[in-house]
């Protein structure tokens, strides 16, 4: 494919889905780890009340209002899932069920009491993008990328999305020990000066901004897919966190590129006329490569079994 | 039941607050509506062996983990060397029980120990070569040296908590506290534990151990502290480990016939 047709067309839409993926991925490894991987489903669902309340109070549909809505709203179902599960001692995974729930009822409940007869809010239209759609219409070719005049019409979900992936690479980067370490051992943490529910707190709220972000970008489907698929088949091709990381790094943007590429392509090779979704591929992508490792992974066998007894 | 235990118990000596490792005053600890722990002092004695004993379910795991600050007690003063706890952080280490975390997490033995030294790291600090070494030598006094590049789930019950311990040795601290380091161990392991657990008191150190064997604890220990949700007997294991203060910590639970024998093996 020429520059001047895979620039303006493919080279936008690659991006954000990779940074997308790559963001979700880098805090799922320590959501999987600390069995909290669901917590991207929880947001996906938590967000309908923050972007309600967001276009009430606005009375418009515009992009910024409603993101931040839809993270407050993922900020507060975090903290009360976070509160839930310390305070009653029970399963992260009944804490989330119980908050995501309740909070989507809680937004089907308002969408329906307000006065949306005049205005068409879509929640599908408005916040969960489509990748496929963000093109880059000022592009002729590669020599673009250098040219200030065309930079200034990419589409707004790249810079947000890769400004998201800086922010969580830096959280990652920065807390890695401490991490780790709470992670493994959350009670050895705590002797040697961690605050453990501070930094867990930190985490599923950095994780609830790239969904956010990602959200807005290429919708709700590749976020619940990247938490979960790339660190779990990371995980079943190593027995290091270090390199566990970085396989689910190199799985998500494999997802991302051989995703977007079959989706654009696949259905042509076969002999269809249409194009199928993006991100629906770039979700099954990685569904793929987690069931590849499941089945051939060199550490897919739990080999802590005895101690659990 | 609770009220025919003396409230104060058998105290034998009382340290200077200041002096002690650990002293904990009026320590009470509660998941729910009953306490696990109640009314609890202890001091700890500089330089000795403690083996911390009651009955299941009697507050011992929680009594170090309120002193330790893994979880919030409802009230009471924890003093560590004199001081608050979090100025003394590097003073302590902590060796939790073994089944508390997975071992499927992607690490490896030389990746736990290094763990101990994360304090000395601090967020950023690169890991060096002296470091590694010292995790080794630490690894090599727990007899685990060869297994610095397993996954940490391919050891036995026993190997696993040598690796803990080597962690704990890792922090280089003052103040030690296991948390039932010999449960479901192998023999070899315990024997190793306790030798290298002798030379740290050896090296002035305080070892304080939440322990279950009756018939290892005047082996092992030099002092004892006697807890049923309140303190039952504090002090050294000569004076504080009679069949009297076993009877009011275990009640019904020990059979005359266990202590008989303990009488027995305390002369």
């Amino acid at each position: 494919m020429s520059g001047e047709e895979f620039v303006p067309l493919s080279l936008t839409p690659l991006l954000i889905g990779t940074c997308a993926a790559i963001a979700c991925a880098l805090p799922g490894n320590f959501l999987v780890l600390r069995k909290q991987a669901l917590i991207g489903d929880a947001i996906s669902h938590v967000v309908l009340p923050g972007i309600v309340v967001a276009f009430l109070l606005t009375g418009a549909i515009s992009t910024w209002p409603m993101m931040l809505g839809a993270a407050g709203a993922a900020v507060l179902a975090v903290v009360l899932i976070e509160a839930i599960r310390r305070l009653g001692q029970i399963e992260p995974g009944a804490a989330m069920g119980v908050v995501f729930t309740t909070m989507f009822a809680a937004g089907v409940l308002l969408l329906e009491q307000t006065d949306t007869s005049t205005v068409h809010l879509d929640v599908e239209h408005a916040l969960y993008g489509n990748l496929e759609s963000l093109i880059w219409l000022d592009a002729t070719g590669w020599s673009s990328l250098l040219d200030a005049q065309a930079l200034a019409g990419l589409p707004p979900e790249l810079p947000r999305i890769a400004l998201t992936l800086v922010g969580v690479t830096l959280f990652t980067w920065l807390f890695w020990r401490p991490l780790k370490i709470s992670t493994f051992d959350e009670g050895f943490a705590r002797t040697i000066g961690i605050r453990t529910g501070f930094l867990g707190m930190a985490l599923v709220i950095t994780a609830a901004i790239a969904a956010v972000a990602a959200f807005d970008a290429v919708g709700s489907i590749i976020v619940i897919a990247m938490f979960i698929c790339p660190p779990a088949a990371a995980r079943m091709l190593t027995n290091r966190l270090e390199a566990q990381i970085g396989w689910s790094v190199v799985i998500a943007i494999t997802s991302a590129v051989t995703g977007y590429v079959l989706a654009g392509y696949g259905p042509l090779w076969l002999g269809a006329a249409d194009a199928v979704s993006a991100a629906g591929m770039i979700a099954t992508m990685s569904g793929l490569i987690l069931a590849l490792a499941a089945m051939f992974g060199p550490c897919r066998t739990r080999v802590g079994v005895q101690t659990s007894a | 039941m609770l009220g025919l235990i003396s409230n104060e118990g058998v105290t034998v000596q009382e340290h200077n607050l200041d002096d002690s490792p650990l002293a904990v005053r009026g320590l009470t600890v509660s998941y729910g509506q009953k306490p696990a722990v109640f009314s609890v002092d202890m001091t700890v004695t500089p330089g000795a062996m403690t083996a911390i004993i009651g009955p299941n379910g009697a507050g011992k795991s929680t009594l170090l983990k309120a002193a330790l600050g893994i979880v919030t007690p409802l009230s009471g003063q924890v003093t560590v060397f004199g001081q608050p706890l979090n100025s003394q952080r590097a003073r302590v280490a902590y060796v939790p029980q073994r089944a508390s975390v997975d071992w499927d997490f992607p690490t490896r033995v030389i990746d736990v120990v290094l763990m101990g030294l994360s304090r000395e790291l601090g967020l950023l600090g690169r890991l060096r070569a002296r470091h590694k070494a010292r995790a080794m030598d630490c690894l090599n006094r727990v007899g685990m040296r060869d297994f610095a590049d397993r996954q940490i789930g391919q050891l036995s019950g026993g190997q696993q908590q040598r690796v803990f311990l080597a962690r704990a040795l890792a922090q280089d601290a003052d103040l030690y506290l296991l948390d039932e380091p010999f449960a479901g161990v192998d023999a070899a392991t315990e024997k190793a534990i306790i030798a290298v657990l002798k030379s740290l008191k050896e090296a002035g150190k305080t070892v304080v151990v939440v322990h279950h064997d009756l018939a290892t604890v005047t082996d092992y220990f030099d002092h004892v502290f006697l807890i049923n949700t309140r303190k039952v007997a504090e002090g050294p294991v000569a004076e504080a480990f009679t069949a009297e203060t076993l009877q009011s910590a275990y009640g019904g639970r020990l059979a005359t016939a266990q202590i008989d024998q303990i009488s027995r093996a305390l002369g």
